[in-house]
């Protein structure tokens, strides 16, 4: 291997705020390369790729680049040195022309100004590689996002870099985009520049990869030739679970009689919105447990969206109790007796400076509050009886959420919608980020909840937290439903297989 | 897309038609409105106003504000009547070296201790009111009239006022920089999405510091103006400069949030602002209504209440339909 590396990382760690994010990973690229660099949510491949391009700084470790030891501050240096990103959320200035998004950072100038003449001829030069023709002078944001990512691409190519990166290149762009997306990446490989590619979708790593490299809980845990590893290896390495494993219990779900679970209660036909949420079709009955399994960007969190019209579905029907169901907002959903318990605390859960109590009656509010007053007393007895049936640890109501643990937060926000009187709650990753304790208490409470008439949907990415949780799994890939097991098919085998390579036809 | 068009020539133009309308007006009911007099005076007060609104120009297109201009500006017309009797060099020294400096202290405040910049630049608005009135000993400071230096406020050259010429030379230059240097083009990159201009490799930090700077700087000569014109540092001037800066801005098309803005139009902001203010003067002076002082304020308020206002809906209308 020794000369032809162009880029070594090794032993790198990283923290924040004590907690790992990387440990010891290390991550090599040849020249002239596509490397896949494959990983559940939180394996550290965003900040493996953060602390390369200087936006992170690394806590330990060894990185060199085209021979020489790299230690990158800002991520113009990187970008000087010639590693170029694209992120995944577009990282343009919307209001700005496309010449200027393609060109900061390396203006044409004459006469010590810029030369704006040039600078709209090179814009359209590099976009005319994506046969892609586009008024340059007009902001990006009047256009699709297929052409900002080609435009954001453009950019990152124009630098002349030695290493592109690409994280979710093609999460936006549909198949013939994708295809031209290709052919830039191997224009690119055959004048020697490396590319790191991130994604998720598996048949594309094996379109257009050379090597990948598997990252899973902050460790680099598999390098490996793109042709000699299958689909379904692939998964397995990424999950952390051997093929074919057979273990006793790994959580706190106990088995529960399907005879006991009620008529359907939610169904939904064919939802479609975006490239996100192709077709998917579910149901769920009273009393049960549903789970969702997939990979990253397999559209869970996203149905989960359209169920509780927090996005607009472009297709599709739903049913509840019955009756047809249209939602309009989430206002609507939840008056029809719907939860969603979010998958980010932090950013769409918790208000960390209110109160438990506070934080626990938001979406009460409106049954609580009388002509716009709200009644504390009535608050206060539903919050203490909740405070006691989660077994919530806090000093008391008054308590601010954000000095509790992620365990009792999650609590207090599953108590939010259960104080709702929901029928039908959707637990989105709940015990993400919860130390083991905690995460058995939360799934034995999901089971009870269930074993009390209440609907649960849960997505999950722990494989063991869907099979031996959910009484029905439905498998989703690249937006699809591909697979409905019932509990007693429900193996990591075949979640594995459906995951890495089911198709719809399976499903029926 | 034809929606989308139509906004932006409303915001491109409209302040430019209603300059022209103003104008029209002015010159149909008012002897004299058009008049060499007229004109040169309305050139000659404004330009004062259009340095500080060239640099909170550039500050609201980074996303940020500037509230400390007009104490700065009065700052700087103390500094500036101090350094008068050395002439008029020394002056305008005096004056936008105490506005670069301030504007620097902003900057610092708000790159490095990531101090809002609503709250860091009101704090120093209070400091640097509070150092003029301390300087000047709580009264005017009188300015040399035998150096020449009140030539940089009352004196013509070419015909035409100093003080116009010298805010014609900056809008120039704060034209080119704006649309034909990186730094500019960085500017309403950063106001556009500071995260993605980081990302983009863009020195924001930097950027954002030019802006306070500049800010400052053009605060200080606008102090300058200020002593030359009134023959004497004014501790207690300035107040209300900021909004009607924000005001001249935000009327000439600037987004308020930053990413998109134009110097030209800010320019055509300012006039729009001071004829506005001519215009009722007139009309005070053709005894059809008596309008106080106070009542120019609440109208100059309630025009920048309803540009704001038509402005946030057309930027609604843009985004709602990408």
């Amino acid at each position: 291997m020794g000369e032809d590396l162009l880029l070594a990382m090794a032993g790198v760690d990283k923290r924040f705020a004590g907690i790992p994010a990387l440990i010891g990973a290390s991550f090599e690229v040849r020249r002239g390369e596509v490397h896949a660099l494959i990983g559940q949510n939180g394996a550290g491949k965003s900040t493996l790729i953060k602390v390369l391009t200087g936006y992170h700084k690394k806590d330990a470790g060894s990185v060199s680049f085209d021979g020489k030891p790299f230690e990158v501050t800002s991520p113009q240096q990187a970008q000087a040195s010639g590693i170029s990103t694209i992120y995944q959320e577009i990282n343009l200035v919307p209001y700005r022309s496309i010449t200027e998004n393609i060109c900061l950072g390396r203006e044409k100038r004459r006469f010590g100004l810029l030369d704006w003449g040039a600078m709209h001829a090179e814009a359209e030069r590099l976009l005319a590689r994506f046969n892609i023709k586009a008024d340059v002078r007009r902001p990006v944001m009047e256009f699709s996002t297929a052409t900002q990512q080609m435009v954001a691409i453009a950019r990152a190519i124009g630098f002349d870099a030695k290493l592109v990166i690409m994280d979710e290149p093609t999460s936006s762009l549909d198949e013939r985009e994708v295809g031209v997306l290709f052919d830039v990446i191997r224009q690119l490989k055959a004048e020697g520049v490396s590319v790191v590619f991130v994604s998720h979708k598996l048949d594309e790593l094996y379109a257009v990869c050379d090597r990948v490299t598997i990252m899973r809980d902050g460790r680099t845990v598999r390098v490996a030739e793109i042709s000699g590893i299958g689909k379904l290896d692939l998964v397995s390495s990424m999950l952390g679970r051997e093929i074919a494993r057979v273990e006793g219990h790994a959580t706190a779900f106990t088995d529960r009689d399907p005879a006991k679970l009620g008529e359907t209660l939610f169904a939904a036909e064919h939802l479609s919105a975006g490239s996100a949420v192709r077709d998917v079709s579910f149901s769920i009955r009273r009393g049960e447990i549903a789970g969702f399994a997939g990979l990253l960007g397999a559209g869970r969190t996203e149905t989960a969206r359209l169920a509780f019209a927090a996005d607009k579905r472009s297709g599709g029907t739903m049913t509840l109790g019955g009756a047809p169901y249209d939602p309009a907002s989430p206002i609507d959903a939840i008056a029809a007796g719907l939860g969603f318990c979010t998958e980010d605390r932090k950013a769409e859960g918790i208000v960390p400076d209110m109160s438990v109590a506070e934080n626990m009656m938001l979406a009460l509010m409106p049954k609580l509050a009388k002509s716009g007053i709200i009644d504390e007393a009535r608050q206060r007895v539903v919050v203490e009886k909740f405070i006691k049936a989660l077994s919530i640890k806090c000093s008391g109501p008054n308590q601010k959420i954000r000095e509790l643990s992620g365990g009792n937060q999650q609590k207090v926000l599953l108590g939010r919608w259960l104080a709702t009187e929901p029928r039908l709650l959707i637990l989105d990753e709940p015990t993400r980020g919860i130390d083991v304790g905690a995460k058995g208490e939360i799934q034995a409470l999901i089971k009870s909840l269930a074993d009390d008439g209440l609907a649960v949907l849960m997505i999950s990415s722990e494989l063991e937290e869907v099979i031996e949780g959910a009484d029905r799994v439905f498998v989703l890939r690249e937006g699809l439903t591909v697979s409905e097991m019932t509990r007693a098919e429900a193996s990591e085998d075949a979640i594995m297989a459906a995951m890495a390579e089911g198709s719809p036809e399976a499903a029926r | 897309m034809t929606r989308i068009h139509l906004a932006r020539m409303v915001g491109s133009y409209g302040v430019l038609i209603a300059l022209a309308l103003l104008i029209l007006f002015g010159y149909l009911r008012y002897e004299n409105f058009l008049g060499l007099f007229n004109i040169m005076s309305v050139l000659r007060y404004n330009s004062m106003f259009a340095l500080v609104a060239l640099g909170m120009c550039f500050v609201i297109m980074t996303g940020g504000i500037d509230l400390s201009v007009g104490t700065v500006a009065a700052l700087g017309s103390v500094a500036a009547a101090y350094a008068s009797p050395y002439g008029p060099v020394a002056g305008v020294v005096a004056g936008v070296a105490v506005g670069l400096v301030v504007g620097l202290i902003n900057a610092v405040m708000i790159t490095r201790m990531h101090i809002m910049p609503f709250i860091a630049t009101l704090a120093s608005m209070l400091a640097a009111s509070g150092t003029a009135l301390l300087l000047a000993n709580n009264r005017s400071v009188p300015v040399s009239y035998q150096s020449g230096f009140t030539e940089l406020g009352q004196g013509n050259f070419i015909g035409l006022p100093i003080p116009a010429i010298i805010a014609t030379i900056a809008f120039i230059l704060g034209w080119l920089v704006l649309n034909y240097t990186a730094t500019g083009r960085g500017v309403l990159a950063v106001g556009g999405s500071e995260e993605s201009a980081k990302l983009m490799g863009l020195p924001a930090d930097r950027i954002k510091t030019l802006a306070y700077v500049a800010s400052g700087g053009l605060a200080g000569l606008a102090g300058v103006v200020l002593a030359a014109q009134f023959g004497a540092g004014q501790p207690i001037e300035g107040v209300g400069w900021e909004l009607f800066a924000i005001a001249s801005v935000v009327v000439g098309g600037t987004l308020l949030t930053g990413g998109v803005g134009s110097v030209g139009a800010t320019l055509a902001g300012v006039l729009l602002l001071g004829i506005l203010f001519t215009v009722l003067n007139f009309e005070n002076g053709l005894g059809w209504i008596s309008l106080s002082a106070y009542w120019q304020s609440v109208i100059r308020g309630a025009f920048l209440l309803v540009v704001v206002i038509l402005q946030a809906r057309l930027v609604a209308g843009e985004t709602t339909r990408t």
